[in-house]
């Protein structure tokens, strides 16, 4: 009798501390984000080395994956169940959340003001007065290639697209087997991403070129970009056997298992193909120009952020863990332990990796610019981005030519987007 | 003379099913169709715009094309599994049914794909499929095949990719037709069979003169069931080709277009509204294929049976 009264009495007192400490319990900051790939290094790196300064915040990454990310994220907020701190998709998808009201302001956080406005600008209003996320890294497109293959072959990494053309030729003659552009169009998005967005800034001339389309003085089908299409459809003789059905896990099996050359990168691939083939030696080069051409154009797109949910019940928590992304210790920690996302910090940070760093050196022989359809040409259906990726493919598909490529995504871009309307007249779009 | 009670046992046992079937099934339905006649504005207020969205899905180039190419899309794909799945299923019944040896151990591997998950389906034939790991790719080289576009990216090309998901999900469904014919078939009264054999009857004959006649019901409810499916179907497409439907919206059925419309792709925002009249349209297109086969089949059949 006297037993089970103690056994009950011990159940309880121990109900009673659960229920207590709860109460008690740390301040819990979830954030939420599509970098699944990340999950490890967030849970064993950064959160250990906020919870130094901060140990009484218990953060939880929560990631959910990429291509759903943008619609689950949605459908949380709407609900009120979304975490405190959200991971920001740059320019439209964030704007759209802030003038939701799902993203608050942050021109007041202590350590902004690290950031240039450059680094801002994906996350800020098109007015300039608001800033609604605190920029972690972007990413630059570029080409990484197998070193021991190439030396193996006597190959040289190409300074102009002409010379890229013909090494590519020769690979294809000295090494049938092997696949001298290892990439796949059948997830639809490499093609514009690895593909469009890293040669074609090159064509079209890097920002000036950008502004120029906004403006509506360029468009798809002139100039430089036609001759970027023009310049992604000589690819696809040299891309792997069916790649019309190779997705891109198997475009990074192929290359990490140096079935492949060259494979058309973005640096956040760096830091997967280090884990998926420890031993693979990888060398980089920077989307060739043109023969002749002046000026280098790279693709650097800042890519993440993260931003705080104004309905979060832990606003101070959250707010002190994005003060802390604002530091040099989360610069540092950030860029190193995930080499190929490059802080956007204005501290001057040494990245160890290498391959990582060679990315980071084309910022001083290169003019940065961003992927240019995410301003502005995909705040509406259709969208410039999505037809992208339709357009690109279809390129290298070999379903539509440059020409009809171009004027179609142009038809489609001029139906809505008011400074390029002209087009949509000239180009006879309504036939 | 006493009244007869009223009948209260009937309301309490429909009550169950009916609360849970409006409040699961038709509440949201009808909650959707309201939602459809709606157009959402930048703040947030929703505005009543009548038929507007439907007009626009119809008539709009950008709705108007993406919503035919699924809607022919998803005609494909049920021809194709009206005209391989059902007779292909039924074919299967009838083996089954004439006591073969080992019929259950047939009847359980044909059947255990369609228990599988459609997302385990999908990754499996992904890699059957695929021109890096596939087994595919050994056999083409065998059959002297090798070199062929087509053949060696299947799902890679806008004229095979539609008909290879449709062949894999007749693959994978294949068990329910089946099952639905053996039940039938089953229930067929040996004396019939018996006495066609008597009679001289071949296998054939016995199949056309009484087997078919008698599972013609059955054959009714496997369209219809069919039909309801394909049109609903999203799955399969979603986990092998994403939700772009690619290559170049070649695979692109109700389903992943509704998907897209309604929670948006990648830096495209979803629309609710427009998803809501997509779905509207679903609920249309199947409502009409019911319809057809309510007023059209089952009341011959009736007539035919009494």
């Amino acid at each position: 009798m006297s037993k089970r009264f103690t056994t009950v009495l011990a159940m309880a007192a121990l109900l009673a501390a659960t229920f207590l400490g709860g109460a008690f319990a740390k301040q819990q900051v979830i954030i939420e984000s599509w970098r699944t790939d990340d999950l490890k290094l967030w849970k064993d790196v950064i959160i250990p080395a906020f919870n130094k300064h901060y140990p009484d915040i218990e953060v939880i990454f929560s990631p959910t994956a990429p291509a759903e990310y943008n619609a689950v994220l949605d459908s949380k907020l709407q609900a009120g169940t979304a975490g405190d701190l959200i991971t920001c998709r740059p320019f439209g998808k964030s704007l759209e959340l802030y003038n939701k009201g799902h993203l608050a302001p942050l021109n007041d956080l202590p350590g902004m003001e690290h950031f240039s406005e450059f680094a801002k600008a994906a996350w800020t209003t098109d007015d300039g007065s608001v800033t609604y996320c605190v920029p972690m890294a972007s990413v630059i497109h570029g080409f990484l290639y197998n070193k021991d293959l190439f030396d193996k072959y006597g190959y040289e990494p190409p300074k102009t697209w002409e010379e890229f053309m013909d090494l590519l030729a020769k690979m294809k003659k000295d090494a049938p087997a092997l696949a001298p552009l290892v990439m796949g169009t059948k997830d639809q998005w490499e093609a514009a991403t690895m593909g469009w967005h890293n040669i074609a800034p090159n064509y079209y001339g890097g920002e000036a070129g950008r502004k120029a389309f906004l403006a509506g003085k360029e468009g798809f089908h002139t100039d430089g970009f036609l001759q970027g299409f023009e310049a992604l459809a000589q690819w696809a003789p040299y891309l792997p056997r069916g790649y019309k059905a190779v997705s891109y896990s198997d475009a990074q099996q192929l290359f990490t298992q140096g079935r492949g050359f060259i494979y058309p990168a973005g640096s956040w691939d760096i830091g997967v193909f280090h884990q998926m083939n420890p031993k693979l030696n990888m060398g980089a080069f920077k989307a060739p120009p043109p023969a002749g051409a002046t000026k280098s154009y790279i693709s650097d797109h800042p890519d993440i952020a993260l931003g705080l949910n104004p309905a979060s019940k832990n606003q101070e928590a959250a707010k002190k863990f994005l003060e802390w992304l604002t530091t040099e210790e989360f610069a540092d920690l950030y860029g190193n332990a995930l080499p190929g996302f490059f802080p956007l910090h204005d501290y001057n940070i040494t990245i160890k990796d290498p391959v990582a760093n060679e990315f980071l050196s084309w910022r001083q022989t290169s003019e940065g610019t961003f992927r240019m359809t995410y301003y502005k040409l995909s705040d509406q259906k259709p969208d410039a981005e999505t037809d992208l990726w339709t357009a690109s493919v279809n390129i290298l598909n070999g379903n539509q030519t440059p020409e009809e490529a171009a004027k179609w995504i142009e038809c489609r871009l001029s139906s809505w987007y008011q400074p390029h309307k002209h087009f949509y007249e000239e180009l006879n779009c309504n036939k | 003379m006493r009244r007869k009670p009223f009948p209260w046992h009937i309301v309490v046992f429909l009550a169950p099913a009916v609360l849970i079937y409006t409040l699961f099934m038709i509440y949201p339905m009808l909650a959707s169709l309201k939602f459809s006649l709606y157009q959402t504005l930048d703040d947030g207020r929703q505005v009543f715009v009548g038929l507007g969205n439907y007009i626009k899905l119809l008539t709009d180039p950008n709705w108007k094309e993406p919503f035919w190419n699924a809607f022919w899309n998803n005609v494909v794909f049920f021809i194709i599994h009206m005209s391989l799945q059902n007779p292909i299923g039924l074919f299967l019944a009838v083996l089954l049914a004439s006591n073969i040896r080992g019929a259950w151990i047939y009847r359980t591997i044909i059947f255990t794909p369609t228990i599988l998950s459609v997302v385990l389906i999908g990754f499996a034939w992904k890699l059957i499929l695929s021109p890096t790991w596939g087994i595919w790719f050994p056999l083409l080289d065998r059959l002297g095949l090798g070199d062929n576009e087509v053949a060696i990216a299947l799902l890679g090309n806008e004229s095979s990719a539609l008909i290879t998901l449709s062949l894999i999900s007749v693959w994978q469904n294949i068990g329910i037709p089946m099952m639905l014919f053996l039940a039938a078939l089953i229930r067929i009264p040996n004396e019939l069979i018996e006495a066609a054999q008597v009679d001289g009857a071949n296998s054939w004959r016995i199949f056309w003169r009484i087997q078919f006649p008698l599972i013609i019901p059955t054959v009714g409810i496997v369209a219809i069931l069919t039909f309801i499916g394909n049109f609903n179907a999203f799955d399969l497409i979603y986990a092998t080709q994403g939700a772009l439907a690619g290559p170049n919206f070649s695979t692109d059925i109700m389903g992943t277009f509704f998907f897209r419309t309604f929670f948006g792709f990648q830096l495209r925002p979803g629309d609710p509204n427009m998803g809501a009249t997509v779905a509207g349209m679903m609920l249309l297109i199947i409502l009409t294929g019911v319809l057809i086969y309510l007023y059209g089949w089952q009341r011959r059949m009736e007539e035919v049976q009494f």
